[in-house]
């Protein structure tokens, strides 16, 4: 199990990194391994505002749809548009191409308050008993 | 390996052909609106899309003789309970008789205009008024709705009527649904389309519904609580009692999933529990075939509170007559016409046939058969909840054995594997639900079989991982078929 | 004791290995002062005693056995080819179970995928769900899905009031617990809020509810998510749904029609014009009247769209040697993955129905349902015209078009009731009184006239209500 230490994560399972002016989000590889493969992500519309915590859009394998949280504030940038022929990559590169939008941050601080990799670790071990 | 499958109607279509014959016109033609006919011949992107004939037409061109080839061979690629053991916990998938079907072959009930008035239609409305007073004395409860087509349709219903009673003494701030962690999908599905926001409540360790938990979220938000008993694990709520009274206290309802009832029919009536709005499944508990997908029935039961806001319309006697009437305060009309009489009549036969001690002896069979059975499995599929279990019980594989695996490599035993992964709380859940139709050597080799099985899974687990070998296709991929999805056929 | 295959001597070994001695035993956690309660029932009737109870039952109803049935209002008498029962009651497909285990359901798998197939190019819709529980329900989850699409920005479904009765009160029922507002238009170019039994908050006749495509129109707004339309319409009339379609996407409105199948045998399909969600009844596709049902809810869809609808939906699969087979797929929109968030409730449905018109599909071809649907049309304007002719009695409702299908409003010189009841007697299921839904309206009744109406019948019925003629 990955655990890349360049992000920072949530309790829902979502990554954000920071890339100069904006954040790449993602989804983790503890999330999509329990997920399986991956059939669909469904995104939001370049644009639109939401705030840490808000549900943006939903990554469906064929025996589950789940949720994915904002892990900080602010618009949509940019989306991968690569996922909606090859929505595998969240499986095979969760880190890196399977990134899912990118957003332009409306506050700093909520970066801050995401877990550390060491952390999440720890709360995934959690999780499992 | 090329297995054995059949090919699609638009396979062995050929234009000219046509399987049934009609009569001439007898009567003279009278002028068309040619703006509003499809027009044939309309190309676009390679099909006819108004016109029905080929060659990229629509509807197949097939002679009666292939036609019936098709369809009779179709049927023999299928498992069924006519030809296998359906082990499906949750399910009841127990023998459906055919004098059921006789009965709703009649062509006195099945070309009976819904719409034909009351004094032509004295027949169906006996039928139902009848089997409504059946299922009430069955369950304890004072009034019973027929409409509902499935059990999502029942319990929607039971859930509308809930919120319409609290709506109806202006208790508005009621807005929350209590469901356990073991619900089945429908459950929660089914609040939300009712306009309430789904609670969930942890089962404690035994598998029983947490009172504490339960204790903390009743409060005067709290519309009421859906329960299935015995639960999806197949145990009797050991508190039911005292969860009843809890959400009471705080003046919310219970919802029954009438799902299991099979476990208590004849010995336990839900309406003595004070459950206050039940589902039945006619085609679980009563014996209607499950038709690969429905058609069922989902009738809904309830107590003198709860009566006037049944979806309508129910049959009554006034004056002597029956007649279909909507209660006074009906959440409305759940379906159109009168619910799926089809499968009502099915039912009424099956109740009249076992009267009282015969639907007992169902659940005596059901719970015995079910305890007979894990007693042979318990030691290799490890059962986590170390009681009786009712009439299914949820176990798990051997470790590092996966459900999946099991399941795929029953069917090249002839078996239909229990059901998988449900309830979600267990991990690779098997759930097991032999029904009481089932003879003792049917279980017997059943339990050897999925021993047999795990003994395979031991020596090599490449074998299952591969399997099924002997169905008409091998173990298909429905991660393709969800990323790419082909809903029809496309010809060329 | 019926279909229990164990004997005394079986259940006794059981317990005995399991160290019980008696089946009480297992019974020992339910509560005991409601344990084994006084249950009411009659005694246990033989096969042949409730078959003969049935039948005794069965001659209080009229069926086709002792009256020729002009009834209509959404389900019709019409020919059920003897091989669709034949087909559609082998065990393998009756006592089948829904198609979890693919491999194990090929036959139901391939059989509901053929259904899609056939009835996505019948109603010009790209794809199409394995059923629905009837037509109602079916537009019910088309106006939900409507006003999900609208993502709370439009609330109002603009309603025909020529929309079947008992699919608005559905529907209604439906959304009910949800935010969005149903409006039935009627001729008056006002539109009513709707209450449980479907009809509007004001007082309503049929005249009142046969809108035209016009009258809609012109009350599409920008809060409108769907028009909601029904052709041919419950009054049996036919509409050009051609220029609404384009005044409701230019709006930014979705289009609901709801439709007879038969009909789509020569009429243009509403998916090709445009619509975006097609529902209709299917029972006139092979399955029985059967006093209410079970019947069969289609549903089908533009694509862009599949992800919203509800319902059960089969697609091709392959396994690893390339064999082609079929699926349950896109699960996650529905109740046992996405729960709470799942696009409908609906598990059980309607599946051996769809087996049925899949077989009656492919049975009477693009030729049969063609000629069926002309002899519906020509047999039903025959009677049209001759019941005209009688003094007193007159056909249509005024305005429109005056196009319809197989069924038509008739105003009576007695009232319908009385029609109904008397030559009810003499074998002839006249029609629908439609006092049932417009209770101050005593004289309009709606005949329907199928393929399976001979023209003897068709005369047989003129002569029945001339005896009322003024």
């Amino acid at each position: 199990m990955k655990f890349d230490d360049s992000v920072k994560y949530q309790k829902s399972h979502e990554w954000a990194r920071k890339e100069g002016d904006l954040y790449i989000v993602g989804i983790s590889d503890y999330a999509q391994d329990s997920l399986g493969d991956v059939v669909y992500v469904e995104l939001p519309e370049t644009g639109k505002s939401m705030k840490q915590g808000e549900a943006f859009g939903v990554v469906e394998s064929v025996k589950a749809a789940s949720d994915v949280y904002m892990p900080v504030s602010g618009e949509i940038a940019e989306i991968n548009g690569e996922l909606e022929d090859n929505p595998g990559l969240v499986n095979e590169d969760p880190f890196g191409g399977g990134w899912l939008m990118k957003i332009k941050p409306s506050s700093a601080s909520d970066y801050d308050s995401l877990m550390s990799a060491a952390e999440y670790k720890e709360y995934t071990e959690g999780l499992e008993e | 390996m090329k297995r054995n499958t059949a090919p699609l109607l638009w396979e062995i279509s050929k234009p000219g052909r046509r399987a049934i014959t009609l009569p001439d016109l007898d009567v003279p033609a009278a002028s068309l609106p040619t703006e509003l006919l499809r027009t044939p011949g309309a190309q676009e992107g390679g099909r006819d899309t108004d016109g029905l004939f080929g060659p990229h037409g629509t509807l197949p061109e097939i002679g009666e003789l292939d036609l019936v080839r098709h369809f009779t061979r179709l049927s023999q690629l299928n498992f069924s309970i006519d030809t296998n053991f359906y082990p499906l916990g949750s399910c009841t998938m127990k023998y459906n008789p055919k004098m059921n079907e006789a009965a709703a072959a009649h062509p006195g009930f099945a070309s009976h205009h819904p719409y034909q008035p009351a004094e032509s239609s004295t027949g169906t409305l006996g039928v139902m008024h009848r089997l409504q007073d059946a299922l009430a004395a069955v369950s304890g409860f004072a009034a019973v709705s027929l409409q509902p087509a499935a059990g999502a349709q029942g319990e929607f219903s039971g859930v509308l009527m809930i919120r319409a009673y609290h709506g109806s003494r202006g208790d508005t701030a009621r807005t929350r649904m209590l469901i356990p962690d073991s619900a089945h999908g429908t459950n929660p599905a089914t609040v939300a389309m009712a306009g309430f926001k789904a609670v969930q409540i942890p089962s404690d360790a035994e598998g029983n519904v947490d009172l504490d938990a339960l204790h903390a979220e009743c409060d005067q938000t709290v519309a009421g609580l859906m329960i299935t008993n015995p639960n999806t694990l197949g145990l009797f709520e050991a508190h039911l009692e005292e969860v009843i009274e809890t959400v009471h206290a705080c003046g919310g309802l219970v919802y029954g999933d009438g799902a299991n009832l099979n476990a208590i029919l004849g010995k336990l009536r839900p309406g003595d529990l004070g459950i206050d709005v039940m589902h039945f499944n006619l085609h679980k508990t009563f014996s209607t075939p499950h038709g690969g997908g429905g058609p069922g029935a989902g009738p809904v039961g309830c107590n003198e509170k709860l009566a006037p806001f049944l979806p309508g319309p129910v049959v009554r006697a006034t004056a002597g007559s029956l007649a279909y009437v909507m209660p006074e305060h009906s959440i409305g009309r759940i379906k159109s016409f009168y619910g799926n009489f089809g499968m009502l009549l099915r039912a009424y036969v099956y109740i009249a046939v076992n009267g009282t001690a015969g639907l007992r002896r169902i659940a005596e069979n059901a719970v015995l058969n079910a305890n007979y059975l894990k007693e042979l499995l318990s030691e290799t599929y490890p059962v986590r909840y170390r009681r009786r279990c009712m009439h299914e019980f949820v176990c798990q594989p051997p470790e590092g054995v996966r459900t999946i695996d099991i399941a795929k490599r029953l069917l090249d035993y002839g078996f239909h594997a229990p059901t998988v992964y449900f309830p979600l709380i267990v991990k690779e859940a098997l759930m097991v639900e032999p029904t009481e139709t089932e003879s003792r050597e049917t279980i017997e080799t059943f339990a050897e079989t999925m021993i047999h099985v795990a003994r395979e899974a031991e020596r090599s687990p490449e074998l299952l991982h591969d399997a099924p070998y002997t169905m008409p296709v091998g173990r298909l991929d429905e991660v393709s078929a969800a990323k790419r999805p082909v809903l029809r056929y496309c010809p060329g | 004791m019926p279909f229990i295959t164990n004997t005394d001597q079986d259940r006794q070994a059981m317990l005995v290995r399991l160290g019980l001695s008696s089946v009480d035993d297992l019974f020992s956690e339910l509560p005991v002062r409601f344990r084994n309660p006084d249950i009411e029932l009659p005694p246990a009737a033989s096969e042949l005693e409730i078959m003969a109870e049935l039948g005794r039952l069965a001659r209080g109803n009229a069926s086709d056995q002792n009256s020729i049935c002009f009834i209509g209002g959404g389900v019709y008498d019409h020919f059920i080819p003897s091989l669709v029962d034949h087909l559609a009651s082998r065990g393998e497909f009756t006592t089948a179970y829904t198609p979890y285990q693919a491999e194990a359901s090929q036959g139901t798998l391939q059989a509901m995928y053929e259904y899609q197939t056939m009835v996505a190019d019948l109603t010009g819709t790209d794809v199409v769900n394995a059923s629905h529980y009837d037509g109602a329900t079916s537009l019910a989850e088309a106006c939900m899905m409507a006003l999900a699409a609208g993502k709370g920005e439009k609330t109002t479904l603009l309603v025909a009031g020529s929309v079947h009765p008992e699919y608005r009160a559905v529907t209604r029922t439906y959304l009910q617990a949800q935010t969005g507002s149903l409006r039935i238009l009627t001729t008056d170019g006002a539109t009513h809020g709707m209450q449980a039994d479907g009809s509007g908050d004001r007082p309503h006749t049929v005249e009142a509810d046969a809108v035209t495509v016009d009258d809609l129109i012109a009350q599409i707004d920008e809060n409108t998510a769907a028009v909601v339309v029904q052709n041919p319409d419950f009054f049996g009339r036919l509409h050009d749904i051609r220029p609404l379609v384009a005044a409701a996407h230019d709006a930014g409105a979705l289009v609901i029609v709801h439709t007879d199948p038969i009909a789509l045998g020569m009429f243009r399909a509403p998916g090709t014009d445009g619509a975006d969600i097609v529902t209709g009844e299917g029972q006139p596709l092979g399955i029985p009247l059967s006093s209410g049902g079970p019947y069969l809810g289609i549903f089908g869809c533009r694509g862009e769209l599949v992800r919203r609808m509800p319902g059960r939906l089969v697609g091709e699969a392959h396994d690893h040697d390339g064999n082609r087979g079929f699926v349950l797929t896109l699960n996650t929109r529905e109740q046992h993955i996405r729960r709470e968030r799942a696009t409908s409730n609906i598990c059980t449905n309607q599946g051996l129905m769809a087996l049925r018109a899949a077989i009656y599909l492919a049975a009477v071809g693009p030729g049969g349902l063609q000629e069926i649907a002309e002899l519906c049309y020509h047999k039903a304007h025959y009677a049209a015209a001759k019941i005209d002719a009688l003094p007193g009695y007159s056909t249509g409702i005024s305005g429109g078009s005056g196009q319809f299908f197989k069924e038509f409003v008739v105003t009576t010189p007695r009232p319908a009731a009385e029609i109904v009841a008397k030559l009810g007697r003499k074998g002839i299921s006249a029609g629908l009184d439609l006092s049932r839904f417009y209770p101050e309206q005593s004289s309009k009744l709606l005949v329907a006239v199928t393929e399976r109406r001979s023209r003897d019948d068709i005369d047989t019925l003129i002569s029945g209500l001339r005896e009322f003629a003024s």
